[in-house]
């Protein structure tokens, strides 16, 4: 598969390219993170942008308009699918 | 109606709540706890007319669950003191978001008004609201208002009390949650409103969708083991019918509610709102650079509280020690030397030496208070998820953590928001190496004292740091050996960066002083005087023109009782090189920190009455070496929590165990470290 393809699976967010519009595919982990997750608005279905990764440390998320930054384990959690081809750089 | 009507402030955090609610209640507010709580409530009164009106700010929250105390006490408060309205302000420049909140509150069933805040902005950058068709949808009147120049509210408390009084139509929209979560609610609804608990259909609908969200408040409310098997299995097919949790798809229908809602009446360029946020975070948080800025950012901070904080401080100083000289023999006729002894040694020395930082802490805060404000401090959190990450615990338990610096006993509480009772154990347990504002006047005594000008500022920021190192090895080896485990996540909104105004600074370093100075009126007093009594009596005759040599111990107080416990207490101090006049103070250290403070004022000026006052400072010169006055501060920044913590610790989790554990472990590794610095310093000639 070519990394400039429109994938069909589901890869996790910590994974996703910055940048890239993606779709969240589904939440893991437990209730109360699934819960904060939804108040901040990051539901399957909702559209995300990671705006910015650095090495191993947390994300900044763009999520309805509004920047979220997620531990990286929180980002193992999120699976997305990009939704438009990668920029071209 | 009650005779005084109540509007409750709901929204979430940064959306402009606190602004608005200084704005209606001006100076009249004071902040108080919800009883059963912790979580601070502010309240304040407005009057309109003749009317008079509470206004009560609840914190801010992004969601009305149970999963953290803030939306617990907001729940709780909407739900038992029934508020006469509910003003919900909404950050227009994230507008679907906060709406999410508005949406719940409705789902309560309380009258509303929306209060839509910031709007100018929002229209500044292209956004436009069609607020009458909004309104409709919602079922609720929406008011637009803008925060730092106070417009609208006028009209917003005028439609606030309209829909107090129901003279102006409030019937918020009901969300519908599609059909297979609706079937499931109109089977719970029936033996939810026949089990006993009383309230209106709109509550019992509300009770239904928090009882298929898992919620464990409501879960606690409904013991009766039919309908929580009922629950079981309305959950477990909404979950096989809709593929995901039931709380998961009513949120996702919450959303769907507002994003319909939205796409009807709003044109939104978002995008622009944080061009400028994500520049600035380009370098605050840059991966390399945002250590070194938060590092430098702290220092500034303690440069600025030493060197702006310094000549006020100086003047206070002096003037209590006028106020001394006064009332120790100033006035003539001024009553007996013990009742003067009280006055003067008691009362100013004790009180007054630690009002005289009321400067530092003033401009300490308030420089929390420019962090804070400006959206930093979500950053600040951000850069240390990294470290500490690494450490065994994240990002959030940053905020508990950095709360300790102001004091311990809040910070302990905001643990509450961790997740897993290992993250919160461990972030509990080494807060209070987080030097707390009590301490600070600590350092302040005696940096100046023992240190010259140049190296005041990096002591005082190389104590902080210190704590800061200590807390995080302390963290590293808890999660290594009691609590193993996993660690809870990191979920933090970084809100767009904005101007602090003057007005909100103020207000925040205000309340803060007010704290100070209200201990210092209360505990410190009492502590002061009973501090003063044990080291004035049993009282030791005294001989005639035997004041003059205060290197040698005063008899007078080696002979009082704070005398005899210092004494006692010598043998196990003397390796950190404290005699027994320290042994004495820190007895004081442990109702309070700053009664470290007011006790050495104590202890060195009972026993000198009929001398002239000279600065405790200078005293301690006397009798101390820098070395010593490094190791009072290490002590104190590392051992001994004080009695408040103590208490907090036991409260917050549950056991004394953890209390007991977290004074016998910081008081230890005090010793120790004290000790090690002591000999090793004797050692190397200091």
């Amino acid at each position: 598969m070519s990394r400039t393809a429109l994938p069909t699976t589901s890869l996790p967010l910590g994974a996703a390219e910055p940048g890239r519009r993606l779709r969240v595919a589904g939440l893991a982990g437990g209730p109360a993170l699934r819960a904060r997750l939804a108040a901040l608005g990051l539901l399957p279905g909702t559209d995300v942008t990671i705006i910015r990764r650095q090495g191993r440390g947390p994300l900044v998320v763009d999520v309805r308009g509004s920047r979220v930054a997620l531990g990286r384990a929180v980002a193992r959690h999120i699976q997305v699918v990009p939704t438009e081809p990668a920029p071209a750089v | 109606m009650s005779a005084r009507p109540t509007i409750a402030l709901a929204g979430n955090p940064n959306s402009g709540k606190t602004t608005l609610f200084n704005q209606l209640t001006g100076a009249h507010q004071h902040v108080g706890n919800y009883p059963g709580v912790t979580v601070v409530i502010k309240e304040g009164f407005c009057r309109r007319g003749a009317e008079d009106i509470r206004v009560v700010d609840l914190p801010g929250i992004y969601s009305l669950t149970s999963y953290s105390p803030e939306e617990q006490v907001t729940r709780r408060f909407l739900l038992d003191d029934q508020p006469d309205v509910v003003v919900d302000v909404v950050d227009t420049s994230n507008l679907e978001r906060n709406l999410y909140l508005a949406v719940q509150c409705m789902e309560l069933g309380l009258p509303m008004v929306l209060a839509f805040n910031m709007s100018d902005v929002a229209r500044a950058r292209g956004l436009e609201f069609n607020l009458q068709r909004l309104s409709a949808l919602f079922g609720v009147p929406i008011v637009p208002t803008s925060g730092p120049k106070g417009e609208g509210v006028p009209e917003l408390l005028t439609a606030a009390l309209a829909v107090a009084r129901r003279e102006r139509p409030c019937a918020p929209a009901e969300v519908r949650y599609g059909r297979d979560v609706e079937e499931s609610l109109e089977r719970l609804q029936r033996p939810i409103s026949s089990g006993g608990t009383p309230g209106s259909l709109a509550r019992a609908r509300w009770q239904a969708v928090k009882l298929l969200e898992n919620d464990a408040d409501v879960w606690k409310a409904f013991p009766d083991p039919e309908l929580r098997a009922l629950v079981d299995r309305e959950r477990a097919l909404i979950a096989e019918r809709c593929g995901d949790t039931p709380e998961i798809i009513i949120a996702d229908r919450r959303y769907g509610f507002i994003s319909g809602a939205c796409s009807e009446c709003v044109r939104l360029t978002v995008e622009e709102r944080h061009n400028r946020s994500d520049r600035l975070d380009a370098l605050l948080i840059h991966r390399i650079w945002g250590l070194p800025i938060f590092l430098l950012l702290m220092y500034a901070v303690f440069f600025i509280v030493f060197k702006a904080g310094g000549p006020p401080t100086e003047w206070l100083d002096h003037l209590f020690a006028t106020l001394k000289d006064l009332a120790r023999g100033g006035v003539p006729g001024g009553g007996s030397v013990l009742w003067r002894s009280l006055l003067a040694d008691g009362i100013l020395g004790g009180v007054g030496g630690v009002l005289m930082f009321l400067p530092n802490i003033l401009l300490l805060f308030t420089a929390i208070a420019v962090l804070e404000d400006t959206g930093y401090m979500a950053r600040a959190a951000f850069i240390m998820d990294r470290l500490m990450h690494k450490l065994g615990l994240h990002g959030q338990s940053f905020i508990p953590l950095l709360l300790g610096f102001g004091c311990s006993v809040p910070a302990i509480m905001a643990t509450r928001t961790l997740e897993s009772r290992r993250d919160r154990l461990t972030t509990m347990l080494i807060v209070p190496l987080m030097s707390c504002g009590a301490r600070f006047p600590i350092y302040a005594l005696i940096i100046p004292a023992f240190f010259p000008a140049a190296w005041q500022a990096p002591i005082l920021w190389l104590i902080y740091l210190l704590g800061i190192a200590l807390g995080v090895l302390c963290a590293r080896i808890l999660r290594h050996t009691l609590f193993r485990g996993e660690t809870t996540h990191f979920v933090m909104e970084l809100p767009p960066y904005r101007r602090p105004t003057l007005k909100g600074l103020a207000r925040h370093a205000w309340d803060n002083a007010r704290h100070f100075l209200h201990k210092a009126g209360t505990v410190v007093l009492v502590f002061s005087l009973v501090l003063w009594a044990l080291a004035s009596f049993p009282r030791a005759p005294r001989p005639a023109g035997a004041a003059g040599d205060r290197t040698a111990a005063a008899p007078e107080l080696a002979q009082s009782c704070a005398g005899r416990i210092g004494h006692a207490l010598e043998p196990v101090l003397r390796p950190m090189g404290f005699d027994w006049r320290i042994g004495t103070a820190m007895l004081g250290a442990f109702a309070a920190k700053e009664i470290f403070v007011a006790q050495m004022g104590v202890v060195f000026s009972v026993g000198h009455a009929d001398e002239s006052s000279e600065p405790l400072r200078a005293r301690l010169r006397e009798l101390y070496t820098p070395l010593n006055g490094l190791c009072i501060m290490l002590f104190m920044l590392i051992g001994l929590p004080c009695m408040a913590t103590v208490a907090v610790t036991r409260s917050e989790s549950g056991a004394w165990k953890w209390a007991a554990l977290q004074f016998g472990l910081l008081t230890s590794l005090a010793y120790l470290i004290t000790t090690l610095v002591y000999q090793l310093g004797r050692l190397a000639g200091f």
